[in-house]
């Protein structure tokens, strides 16, 4: 299924080879190492109060669940309530100055210039080289000279190669460009997930939610703050927003919240299943530098005027396969009872022949069936097609499902 | 069985099939939960003479009874003395708090 993604390694290193410069604004510290023991996000100690199962995930340790609700019960909780999640682990930056469209607009690609002010979308750092997808991420375009972004915590140190190397280049050319990586000791992010979110936030917030459509963002003052950045969005499925909120104030903000006995805290087990039912993918599972924004089905974000100029990363490879096709599809799996197939189950055709691998699975505390997400060639890619997944040896019948798997609640204005 | 706790509700046992062969090496089922699964590895060598079929429809018996209604398999021990490398209760749950 490999395909050939050297059509493009072109020569444009070289002209990044220019002396490198930083530009006064932006505050790179050095990345912490690997193996270094992992961070711990401001809300670390009311995890532990509230009895979180802490894990390290992509360098923090966060809660995986609370110990008085299992991952079921609290996805459950999630889509008829609100749950309450710390994912202040994620990547925050802000891109300003005059050129700062036409910079994001160079590394990623959606139509930045096109979006309205305070709207937000999801995108997709691509490769110029090989079309493959280097972080998803959520843009909003604050205004025309203020872009705030949220990227994944497992890709931070390659997002912030990419676009310091891209700001060097940038600068040396006397465009008005600067970027700030907001760390965790400086900003925290909370996500509320959940059908009564609007209802329980209203009465914190000096804005009103109603106004606020899926995929909007606005500054606000929340339990007083003043900067705080709410965007109506999420990564479940459900109606819902994400705070930023500068660290010093976020575990009184978090311990307010709480006071309303709807909100409980939620962890990264009940994240997973939540945004797997909904279909949302998950960088390192789902989607990777080895797939391309085609093969990911999320061609989608791609802006219609990105596309008739043919200017974003990869955009050769990328244009290619939309109109020649593409070797492997994402698609959603269903699969009645027995055991859940899990990253790297193979996906087998009715003729012995493997046909794909699983990227994400697990038991659908919704559905009451086993999903999973996973690649295969395009001609198994047809919603309903019949297909086996062989699963510690023993081979279990399933089937190709639209995604979501769970219809998506989001607040979008009535048409 | 204290390994329900560290992998959560379980929602699929898969156990080794009636007059099979197991020992302490191989793999034979596995316990799945929402967020993993986990290999089964039987405690000592024997061949299966039951299973709790049980576990196919309630799989939670596992959380919810692990010494009683949410039992495994039966085995024809192979040798009666491995049953004395076992450790007790009291040991495995250090075990379990250790770095293993």
């Amino acid at each position: 299924m490999a395909i050939n993604r050297q059509l493009h390694s072109s020569s444009r290193k070289v002209e990044q080879n220019a002396k490198r410069q930083y530009s006064a604004a932006l505050k790179v510290k050095p990345e912490p190492e690997r193996q270094k023991e992992p961070r711990k996000t401001a809300l670390y100690d009311l995890h532990v109060q509230y009895g979180g199962k802490m894990v390290n995930f992509a360098g923090y340790y966060l809660p995986v669940q609370y110990e008085d609700a299992s991952i079921g019960s609290s996805h459950l909780h999630t889509r008829s309530n609100c749950s309450l999640f710390d994912v202040s682990h994620m990547m925050q930056t802000k891109v300003y100055g005059e050129d700062s469209i036409e910079f994001l607009e160079s590394l990623c690609v959606s139509d930045i210039q096109g979006m309205k002010k305070e709207q937000s979308a999801l995108s997709l750092f691509t490769s110029d080289e090989t079309g493959g997808i280097i972080d998803d991420f959520i843009v909003t375009k604050v205004s025309d000279q203020n872009l705030f972004l949220v990227s994944n915590a497992s890709r931070k140190s390659n997002v912030k190669n990419l676009i310091s190397e891209k700001l060097d280049e940038f600068t040396a050319n006397g465009k008005k460009v600067f970027v700030e990586f907001f760390d965790s000791q400086r900003q925290s992010l909370i996500a509320l997930q959940g059908p009564q979110t609007a209802n329980i936030l209203q009465p914190f917030v000096n804005i009103n939610l109603d106004e606020l459509f899926f995929m909007n963002g606005t500054v606000a003052k929340v339990c007083g703050i003043e900067n705080c950045r709410i965007t109506r969005c999420g990564y479940t499925g459900e109606d819902g927003v994400e705070i930023s909120i500068p660290t010093s104030y976020v575990t009184d903000i978090v311990r307010s919240l709480l006071q309303c006995e709807q909100v409980q805290l939620a962890g990264l087990g009940a994240r997973d299943t939540l945004r797997l039912e909904a279909g949302l993918c998950l960088h390192g599972n789902d989607i990777d530098e080895n797939t391309t924004p085609i093969e990911a089905g999320l061609a989608w974000t791609i802006g219609k005027r990105r596309k008739q100029e043919k200017n974003f990363p990869g955009s050769a490879l990328i244009m290619d396969q939309i109109s020649n096709g593409v070797n492997k599809k994402r698609v959603g799996i269903v699969k009645i009872g027995g055991p859940p197939a899990r990253p790297g189950t193979t996906i087998v055709g009715y003729e012995d022949e493997v046909v794909g691998r699983v990227t994400s699975g697990c038991p659908s505390p919704s559905l009451g069936v086993n999903i999973a997400m996973g690649y295969v060639n395009p001609s198994y890619a047809k919603s309903k097609t019949e297909l086996r997944l062989k699963i510690r040896e023993k081979l279990y019948d399933a089937s190709v499902s639209k995604m979501p798997f769970v219809p998506a609640k989001y607040y979008s204005p009535k048409k | 069985m204290q390994e329900e706790e560290s992998l959560g509700d379980i929602v699929f046992v898969q156990l080794p099939e009636v007059g099979s062969d197991v020992n302490p090496q191989d793999e034979c089922g596995a316990l799945e939960s929402v967020k993993a699964a986990s290999e089964l590895y039987s405690p000592v060598s024997g061949t299966v003479t039951e299973i709790n079929s049980a576990l196919e429809e309630k799989p939670e018996l596992v959380n919810k009874s692990c010494y009683d209604g949410g039992w495994l398999f039966k085995l024809k021990l192979k040798d009666a003395d491995e049953i004395k490398t076992l450790m007790h209760e009291e040991q495995y749950s250090e075990f379990l708090k250790s770095d293993h």
